[in-house]
């Protein structure tokens, strides 16, 4: 998903990052141009967190940007970096990362969610600026973040539909990706085996870190992306008559709690929930290896990030002392995810609240895709713009529910004080925002 | 022909390559609606490559990105079958690109490639002379008014394609119905076509999710008259949600 400009969530400061870790400031001359613009970037940054518009990186960086085009080049591309890109996990993967790397020194990342040049920028634009860097970048704007910055490795985790009413993007993501390796012969990629889409775009790369971080969503991977003709899959994984086929994975999720790491088996206990999660750890460490961090350091330091932008955590929702674990799906395969996630967890009431803004999309047929079947035996609660169309999406999935006016609403309805909470993008930002006041 | 003396068979056909838009949703309400009322309906999922069953009651066919589309329209028209079917009475609703695909020709990677023919309409990029840039793509919430012969409310959905439709000369059937609001087929002010036994419209949603009339009616068409059969009361809610935020009567 694009980060829409206006809607960087605003509310959830991370507690006890290492990006907050800052040292006295590089000397380097830059021209005075970007001097000028990094004063620029700084003013607009504290005066859009202080009228509360945004977390003020984006405003600052885009300001920045019109006054020193060349700035981002300037900025990034002297320094050890990594660029994170997906449709699903980059802003938590690029948060593992970030920890990761903090074992080496001081990291600059763009943890506010700002994922476009501008926010690359922001992040970019603080001393120490000889920082390492992990940044989250949109699918769309990596080529020309990446061009820019030069960076030293590039995650790539997957591609799948994200806002229906936006013509149908993942082949042209994924021809994007790969023409960009061309022009990136320094560069290593570490790239999903399990994606199809992914892996014909890093196919392209000079260096390739092949990663099985899993795949539970195919409905968008079943046409070859380089002949068009029908993917074959069985457990082993997929390939094409073109004779495009699955890599061979050097690192691989091999269990809930295990990894297979160039050739040894490791344990990996995370505190952010599910399998998904330790793909995207899996990811972060087998980049953070490229930077000459340890597996065990990287893992370690992983421990112990416990929710992302408020993703995972528990609020307190409404004023009767009701709890919520707030759980992002922003996509069908992000739904299926969830799922997965809240089979592993005690069978708690859920509470989805499901929106169709811009920013989640207008169309939200989507929906039909995901097994909401597998709700059968909670207490299911709806709410959002869209609750009627959810609430006749589980009808047919036979799935008893109530419907409510908000997530307090449906909080106060349930029939337990601690709810899991299932929202899109635009209900997650509200919810965040509302539960933080 | 007496089809099916017990169990009404849905065929949802290559829902790998034509569900890009949640279609496969109408093979689900269709087949709760008969089992709501006592009846049998299986789901028959038709993986894309494999031939189409001729011994279905209803073919489905959804939306879909280009180079599925066309690798869709290949895979039908290895055989027969739905055409046979349809001639044997059975039903069929196609959806977006399934709507191109049912026609004479759709445009699909600048060229125009051949339909199933089982209506008389054919698609392209756009109808407008050669020199007039082609129209944006449709996209938007759709609400169209059916032809008063179908005895149908009002149809609500969402529509997302590139090309625009138009029905042949001399071609049978009617257009479903007229826009009232978003693009549908395009120029003429309608959108879709029923000819028969076969349903085509530009609306996705999924179509009948949002107007169980229209399932009803395709189910009564294969399996005769059906027990009455309320709401469900989530979608009469849907409908009047959607009727107000899209501000049409
Ligand atoms: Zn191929």
């Amino acid at each position: 998903m694009r980060t829409d400009p206006g809607v960087a969530f605003a509310a959830h400061c991370p507690r006890g990052t290492v990006e907050s870790a800052m040292t006295t400031s590089f000397p380097r001359r830059f021209t005075t141009r970007t001097q000028a613009a990094l004063a620029v970037e700084r003013l607009a940054a504290e005066a859009s967190r202080r009228l509360g518009r945004g977390s003020g990186e984006m405003i600052g960086g885009k300001l920045a940007l019109r006054v020193a085009p060349g700035m981002l080049a300037e900025v990034g591309s002297q320094r050890r970096s990594a660029c994170v890109s997906a449709t699903n996990g980059k802003t938590t993967t690029t948060r593992l990362l970030a920890r990761a790397l903090g074992t080496l020194g001081p990291v600059a990342s763009n943890s506010g969610g700002a994922n476009m040049a501008a926010g690359v920028l922001a992040a970019l634009s603080k001393p120490p600026f000889d920082a390492v860097a992990a940044l989250e970048v949109d699918e769309i704007w990596l080529p020309k973040v990446a061009r820019e910055i030069t960076p030293q490795v590039v995650l790539l985790l997957n591609i799948s539909r994200d806002q229906l009413d936006r013509s149908n993007e993942t082949r042209r993501i994924a021809a994007m990706w790969r023409e960009l390796g061309g022009e990136l012969p320094d560069t290593t990629v570490v790239a999903n085996v399990d994606d199809p889409l992914v892996a014909w775009a890093a196919a392209g790369w000079h260096r390739q870190v092949w990663v099985s971080a899993g795949q539970n969503w195919t409905a968008d991977a079943m046409v070859c992306p380089q002949c068009a003709r029908l993917l074959h899959r069985n457990d082993n994984g997929w390939w094409s008559e073109c004779g495009l086929a699955r890599p061979e994975p050097i690192v691989a999720v091999t269990g809930p709690r295990e990894l297979r790491w160039y050739g040894r088996t490791i344990e990996a206990h995370l505190d952010l929930p599910g399998r998904v999660n330790l793909g995207n750890a899996a990811m972060a460490a087998a980049a953070a290896r490229e930077f000459g961090v340890e597996v065990d350091a990287a893992l370690a330091a992983m421990t112990g990030l416990g929710d992302v932008q408020g993703r995972y955590q528990e609020v307190v929702l409404g004023e009767r002392g009701r709890r919520g674990r707030l759980l992002l799906a922003k996509n069908p395969a992000g739904w299926v995810e969830m799922m997965e996630l809240l089979a592993d967890a005690p069978p708690r009431p859920v509470v989805i609240d499901f929106n169709s803004q811009t920013a989640d999309g207008r169309d939200p047929s989507w929906i039909w895709d995901v097994p909401f079947e597998r709700l059968g035996g909670r207490q299911v609660l709806v709410t959002g713009e869209r609750k009627e169309d959810m609430s006749v999406r589980l009808a047919y999935a036979e799935v008893p529910h109530s419907v409510h006016a908000s997530a307090e609403d449906a909080a106060l309805a349930a029939n337990e004080k601690v709810v899991d909470v299932v929202a899109n993008y635009t209900a997650f930002r509200d919810l965040l925002v509302r539960c933080s006041r | 022909m007496s089809r099916g003396p017990s169990t009404t068979r849905i065929a949802l056909i290559y829902p790998e390559l034509l569900g890009t838009y949640g279609d496969g949703g109408n093979a689900i309400v269709l087949a709760r609606r008969l089992r709501w009322r006592g009846l049998r309906a299986e789901i028959v999922n038709v993986a894309a490559g494999s031939p189409v069953p001729e011994d279905c009651d209803i073919y489905l066919l959804g939306g879909g990105e280009d180079a599925p589309q066309v690798l869709a329209a290949d895979g039908i028209r290895q055989n027969r079958a739905i055409a046979r079917a349809v001639s044997g009475g059975a039903a069929v609703l196609a959806v977006c690109a399934g709507y191109q695909v049912i026609g004479e020709s759709f445009p699909s990677g600048g060229e125009i490639h051949p339909g199933l023919h089982l209506v008389g309409i054919e698609t392209r990029r756009s109808f407008a002379p050669p020199e007039t840039p082609p129209p944006g793509r449709a996209v938007g919430d759709i609400v169209v008014e059916p032809d008063p012969r179908l005895g149908l409310p009002t149809l609500y959905g969402y529509e997302n394609h590139a090309g625009r439709t138009r029905r042949l000369p001399g071609a049978g059937g009617v257009p479903l119905g007229t826009v009232q609001r978003g693009i549908g087929d395009g120029d003429g002010g309608t959108d879709g076509i029923i000819d028969g036994r076969v349903v085509g419209t530009y609306l996705h949603g999924p179509v009948l999710a949002q107007n169980p009339a229209l399932a009803d009616l395709l189910l009564s068409w294969v399996h005769g008259a059906l027990p009455p059969l309320d709401g469900p009361p989530e979608t009469v809610a849907l409908r009047e949600a959607r009727r107000r935020a899209l501000a049409v009567s």
